[in-house]
């Protein structure tokens, strides 16, 4: 059983850098099993495939653009991911999408995608959230861990949190 | 009378590009290429430690994080005048180059094959046929009847499960493709196959950079991987004798696959030969530094200009002052003004945004228009490949005449180094490098188990930071050509900063001179089959393999309330 918590996201574009900080908060506050990796992705594509393949469960986080308020989180999973990821059209053009299509021609699709979004409030060049989005982190990291639970990983609070 | 042409964005490239083109009696008379996005990383390293340049500069691209990395710390050891130990200098090479060879298979494979390839002939091909003429080409052992037989089977599933998927942005049965089913056949079962080789490309890096995609093992002065001989915890000869059998499959696939099929595409696509020159003015800087301080290099770089080798002026060390003085660039024709008119070296460097919307006639880009002492020039690999076969470079000279050689032999016509300056050439040229890249990773790999041998393990000199002012560049020969970054220093702080990165070399607009830059004079002259679907400017675009989302300046964003970069 193997899973990865893969954020993505460009850290320089303020609240782009909302998927990798979740990463960041999860890896810090949590003590997680072997079974489950987390990956900072970045705005990286290709070299991500290794990583990705033959999962059982990937969890994506992401800034998402849905029309809701900003701020917002949204749970995007089961027949919505297909969906999703054919309309996610971003200015790195080589991403997620891509690698999700190159590990169906691999026969190496994860079993399972859920996609934990937040609605950005900025998108402009800076490496701090705004504080509407640097607010909702933490719930973003509960779910994720919520989620990982719910499929049997163990996941407990780093020791620091529990001193 | 012309027909204007707009495709926007460049798909299957990474970054936002947008190309006009006029097309008047199937032919390109004029073209424009315009970069849609800003980039602002200058602006946010005003002020901070040098030292975190590198981790900051790696994120303004998904592509060439390692490039970035690796050319920041080069200029602010360059600003230092550091040194750094021999072990560090390897450690870096071995991930240069495995990261490159990694750019090239993906590029050619994954972003631009299908430019030439019609996946949906390939259903039409006999597997059996396709391994007969597999087996003809090269010795590689996955052309075999039972592979192709797998692959063409995967390939209906695919198909009539309509799960496509990557496949689908394929100009399918355009006029423009010419290749037979089986031809198509061989090129999709390499294109699954590469999918696999290129993994271990990215094992190299992802052990030796501690995590990729974003490595974290460099460090102003060396790298910060700790070398053992015996503990487990740290890059042990272990974890190095695993590697060197990655590098292994990575050359066979390289020289066994890659190269014969770039040759095979360009014998079956004989007239790109001759489409796509434009620039023949050729910038490459010399690249896998052998001793610490920069002095040595495992292959050359230099200046040719009007594609003449005799003119070649070579680029000796990271403090060459040839390379240092000749860098311009100019804002003419990009959303930028300079406070006096002309061009600015990258240490003077201003960025003052002036966005005017898309004016084929005045501003229509936010790149800027870089010059070799005045001069539009063209880098990557193919300004590689020229350079080194102007400095009788042995690896160059070898796979650039192995590759011309296949060339001749599959199109019964003999093809000469002319036939370099176009699409297809840099295609080629691309090849040629990565088959040199794949030695020089073996032998950089060997440098560093025999330096580590003799009880070398250091890999880290201290940077010491003066008070007054100092300036470097650090360049780097990435996937896409000669990438620079120059750093102005003060009391330990950046104050200033500038990327002139490979794209903004070749995607720039007009020059002060009004000169096109290499995208817009290779698109002039290209035949267009069908206005509706113009799969040729695809293909001469791609063939730079275009990344631009390091090639935009911004560094005031206070003043422009007119674009906004939506990324999600």
């Amino acid at each position: 059983m193997r899973a990865v918590v893969l954020g993505i996201g460009n850290t320089i574009l303020s609240d782009e850098a909302a998927g990798v900080r979740a990463v960041e908060a999860l890896e810090r506050d949590y003590c997680l099993p072997p079974a489950v990796q987390l990956i900072d992705g970045g705005t990286s594509g290709m070299e991500m495939i290794e990583d990705l393949s033959d999962l059982d469960f990937l969890l994506v986080f992401d800034v998402v653009l849905t029309g809701a308020a900003p701020g917002t989180v949204v749970t995007i999973e089961g027949d919505a991911i297909p969906v999703f990821f054919r309309k996610k059209l971003s200015p790195h053009q080589i991403g997620l999408p891509d690698v999700l299509a190159s590990l169906e021609l691999l026969d190496a699709m994860p079993k399972e995608i859920v996609v934990i979004g937040v609605e950005p409030v900025s998108l402009e060049l800076g490496l701090e959230m705004t504080p509407t989005v640097a607010r909702v982190v933490p719930q973003v990291v509960q779910m994720a861990v919520a989620a990982l639970r719910q499929r049997g990983y163990a996941v407990a609070p780093a020791l620091a949190e529990l001193a | 009378m012309a027909q204007r042409i707009t495709i926007d964005p460049i798909t299957r490239i990474e970054g936002h590009l947008r190309i006009d083109v006029d097309i008047d009696g199937g032919k390109v008379n004029k073209a424009w290429s315009s970069g849609q996005m800003w980039r602002g990383v200058e602006l946010i390293l005003l002020g901070r430690d040098p030292r975190d340049a590198w981790a900051i500069t790696q994120r303004i691209c998904g592509v060439c994080t390692t490039v970035h990395a690796m050319a920041s710390v080069r200029a602010v050891e360059n600003a230092l005048n550091l040194e750094i130990p021999l072990n560090a200098q390897y450690i870096r090479n071995i991930i240069m180059t495995a990261h490159a060879v990694h750019d090239a298979i993906v590029h050619f494979y994954h972003l631009s094959a299908l430019d030439w390839v019609d996946v949906t002939s390939a259903l039409k091909a006999d597997p059996d046929k396709t391994s007969v003429l597999g087996e003809s080409l090269s010795s590689w052992h996955l052309n075999s009847k039972h592979e192709m037989r797998r692959v063409h089977e995967r390939l209906k599933h695919f198909v009539n499960g309509g799960q496509l998927g990557i496949f689908t942005n394929g100009y399918w049965g355009h006029p423009a493709m010419k290749l037979t089913p089986e031809v198509n056949l061989l090129a999709v079962a390499h294109y699954l196959q590469a999918l696999e080789v290129q993994r271990k490309a990215n094992k190299i890096v992802s052990i030796l950079g501690s995590k990729t995609p974003h490595i974290q093992n460099v460090a102003v002065g060396g790298v910060a991987n700790p070398l053992a001989t015996d503990s487990q915890a740290v890059l042990t000869v272990e974890r190095l004798m695993a590697i060197k059998g990655w590098i292994d499959e990575l050359a066979d696939f390289v020289k066994n696959v890659y190269l014969i099929d770039v040759a095979a595409v360009g014998a079956f696509y004989a007239e790109w030969t001759t489409i796509g020159k434009g620039v023949t003015n050729y910038l490459s800087v010399p690249d896998v530094p052998l001793d610490g301080k920069g002095t040595q290099f495992a292959y050359p770089g230099g200046f040719i200009e009007g594609g003449d080798l005799a003119s070649y002026k070579p680029i000796t060390s990271f403090h060459d002052e040839y390379f240092r003085k000749g860098v311009e660039e100019s804002v003419k024709h990009s959303w930028y003004n300079y406070s006096d008119g002309g061009a600015l070296h990258p240490f003077k460097g201003e960025t003052t945004p002036n966005y005017t919307d898309f004016k084929a006639d005045a501003k229509y880009s936010w790149l800027k228009s870089p010059t070799f002492y005045g001069k539009v020039a063209q880098v990557g690999p193919l300004a590689r490949v020229l350079t080194g076969l102007a400095a009788k470079h042995e690896a160059t000279t070898k796979y650039a005449t192995a590759a011309l050689d296949t060339v001749s032999a599959l199109a019964k016509t003999k093809v000469g180094l002319d036939a370099m300056h176009s699409t297809i050439g840099r295609h080629a040229a691309r090849a040629v490098t990565c088959c040199v890249n794949v030695d020089l990773l073996s032998e950089q790999w060997t440098a560093l188990l025999t330096n580590m041998g003799k009880g070398d393990l250091t890999t880290f000199n201290k940077p010491v930071f003066p008070k007054d002012e100092v300036a470097g560049v650090g360049f780097h020969e990435a996937p896409r050509g000669a990438l620079s970054h120059w750093i102005v220093i003060e009391n330990g702080k950046i104050k200033n900063y500038q990327c002139v990165v490979p794209s903004t070399w070749n995607a720039c607009p007009r020059n002060d001179k009004d000169e096109p830059g290499p995208y817009e004079a290779s698109l002039v002259n290209t035949p267009i089959a069908d206005n509706a679907k113009p799969l040729e400017v695809l293909r001469t675009i791609h063939s730079f393999d275009p990344c631009i989302a390091c090639a935009i300046h911004l560094t005031d964003t206070e003043n422009d309330a007119t674009y906004t970069v939506k990324a999600v």
